[in-house]
């Protein structure tokens, strides 16, 4: 506690002991003493609460841990009848329907943040940026309710439609269109997670230094040529950081892919099957699972789930504050 | 960056690849927004067609049955928010506290940093941490379980907009109570957060927005229940959850109330952010 304890507060002991009545002093301290171990304590449960979450988890997911052994991850039996578990569905569903929103969601990310960063006056950029942000705002419920009776049947009937007919030699977009599928859960994804790219996005773009744009402007730069000249390298590690962010979002979304994916634990190369992610699997069977392994297993699920947030997360991050501090070093 | 790069001859052709480009961003941000306004003319459409008294004042119908509402959801989401919030919000205020106050220690580093980790960690795995230490000891789902998985959702959300307010309070303020020999942890509580108050009000809400639309995490929580509960010990319904059974439901009469419950909730989480900027920017106007 001692070396936690600020200036101020060595501060307010000397200013104390100046003033002769060192009873109070003594009364002082204890109640600043008392108020720095509170704070503490309660800092220190966010991290606890981080560990308990790993640990927790870990303990709970031994069982089918320690029955199938690292095969749990590759195994593509899902049978709880049998009570056989294994993850490799689940992990190929995340996988792929995390990577359909991305190749969806990046491009219109960075338009977005270039149009607000680069394009729009302040005013405007504020407001689109408001709008752009009450898309995060709508409850993943909401999502998947829109997504089941609106979205998943345009899907089908137009995009894969289309898909299906001019590219369908591809294994790919090949097989029965479907509402609820691999695709309707990507389109679904890319939609949810455009705001969490584009706003970090936007973020790293305006802290690229004006000088930077000035200079390319004043070499006779057009305004693309300035934008990719100046502000995408700038950015570049930041634009990682967001993608890697987005990328976090996808993986760990539940209910609205949970509503459109299909729920099924197959691995099919066509996009249009119904599939399963590990949250989803999760959402639809926990509160159902009879046996212990069966909860052991689902469990297991969302440790891997846990591990690629982390993970993602601590990556995305230390890449977005280099930005940052790059900025910090040029003095710009 | 050489001079030479940039040709003065095929000038025509680079501003329209420039103004090309331009406008792809344009179409970017329009694109985007698309999909805000389908969702939301689709909500007010099928919900004010679905929305009656009776969805507000009655109990959820047996299948098959006319009628019904969500009134318990209704209740219990406001029921398990609110204890979220007592669970949630001092734990949060104080890790603020700890966080703004300890500003460049390791320790506190490492707290912010696994403030901002617990953030990314996806809330359907908040739900089976609350499952494994709340639920599966206890024997029964319950409104408890529930709150719990809210408030650490929460906790984070508000330990970082309590720090961010905090560290905007002028250093000279807490010199000046320092100064009259006002002891530290008063100063801290009656000065510093007094005068951060409404920011951090702002973050709290901001908080309840997003935990009120939370709907994995609930799942097998709070689980559902079709009757009044107030106990804490029992399983409590929520407007998200069902929404969720609703919507998944082969019944056309369920998926409308749905569409009812969805609006409701939507409103209930955009009030509340458009209320907070609403009132910020109010305040930022008149500081200029």
């Amino acid at each position: 506690m001692a070396e936690l304890g600020t200036s101020v507060a060595e501060n307010v002991a000397v200013v104390g002991r100046e003033s002769r009545r060192p009873r109070v002093v003594h009364v002082r301290l204890f109640g600043d003493r008392l108020f720095n171990l509170i704070t503490l304590v309660l800092g220190s449960l966010i991290l606890l609460l981080l560990l308990g979450f790993g640990i927790a988890l870990l303990i709970d997911a031994l069982p089918a841990l320690r029955k199938f052994g690292p095969a749990f991850l590759i195994s593509t039996d899902w049978d709880p009848v049998n009570d056989v578990y294994g993850a490799l569905p689940f992990i190929w569903g995340t996988t792929v329907s995390s990577a359909i929103a991305l190749i969806l969601a990046v491009p219109l990310s960075l338009g977005v943040a270039l149009c607000l960063s680069e394009l729009a006056p302040d005013s405007l950029s504020r407001r689109l940026g408001f709008l752009v942000d009450l898309l995060a705002a709508i409850p993943s419920v909401v999502y998947g309710l829109w997504a089941i009776f609106v979205l998943g049947p345009w899907v089908r009937d137009y995009v894969e439609h289309f898909l299906g007919t001019y590219f369908g030699f591809l294994p790919i977009f090949a097989g029965p269109k479907v509402a609820v599928g691999m695709f309707s859960a990507g389109v679904v994804l890319a939609i949810m997670v455009i705001p969490y790219i584009s706003s970090v996005c936007t973020d790293v773009f305006r802290v690229v230094p004006q000088t930077q744009r000035e200079a390319a402007i004043a070499l006779g730069a057009t305004k693309w040529e300035m934008v990719r000249m100046a502000v995408l390298p700038y950015g570049l590690s930041g634009i990682i950081g967001a993608i890697i962010l987005g990328l976090g979002r996808a993986l760990g979304e539940t209910i609205a892919v949970a509503m459109v994916i299909g729920n099924a634990p197959n691995i099919s190369l066509s996009l249009f099957a119904p599939a399963a992610t590990l949250a989803s699997v999760i959402a639809n069977e926990f509160a159902e699972a009879t046996s212990d392994l069966y909860v052991s297993s689902l469990i297991a699920l969302g440790l891997v789930l846990l591990g690629l947030g982390i993970v993602l997360n601590v990556v995305a991050r230390l890449l977005v504050a280099a930005v940052a501090r790059q900025r910090f070093d040029s003095g710009g | 960056m050489a001079g030479a790069t940039f040709k003065e001859s095929n000038y025509a052709l680079r501003k329209f690849k420039s103004d090309f480009m331009m406008t792809i961003t344009v179409s970017a941000t329009v694109i985007t927004l698309i999909p805000l306004f389908l969702v939301l003319g689709y909500l007010l459409f099928k919900g004010a067609t679905s929305l009656n008294w009776a969805f507000f004042t009655h109990m959820p119908a047996p299948v098959g049955e006319k009628g019904g509402g969500m009134a318990n959801a209704i209740v219990g989401t406001l029921f398990v928010v609110g204890i979220a919030c007592l669970i949630g919000v001092p734990i949060g205020i104080g890790a603020g506290l700890f966080l703004a106050e300890h500003r460049n220690h390791r320790f506190a580093d490492a707290v912010r940093f696994s403030a901002d980790v617990m953030m990314g960690v996806p809330s359907i795995v908040v739900g089976i941490f609350a499952y494994a230490v709340i639920v599966h000891p206890m024997g029964r789902f319950s409104t408890l379980a529930g709150s719990f998985a809210l408030a650490i959702i929460m906790v984070p959300l508000v330990t970082r907009t309590t720090e961010e307010m905090i560290i905007l309070v002028p250093h000279e303020l807490r010199e000046a109570s320092l100064a009259l020999g006002v002891p530290q942890w008063k100063t801290s509580l009656s000065v510093i957060v007094r005068t951060a108050l409404s920011g951090i009000a702002t973050g709290v809400i901001l908080a309840i927005a997003r935990i009120a639309g939370e709907t994995a995490p609930l799942l097998f929580t709070a689980f559902g229940n079709h009757f009044w509960t107030t106990s804490l010990v029992q399983p409590i319904a929520t407007l998200p959850v069902q929404v969720y059974t609703y919507a998944i439901s082969p019944f056309p009469d369920w998926q409308r109330q749905a569409w009812a419950g969805a609006l409701t909730l939507t409103g209930i989480v955009l009030a509340l952010e458009l209320g907070v900027r609403w009132v910020t920017a109010g305040q930022a106007r008149t500081a200029r």
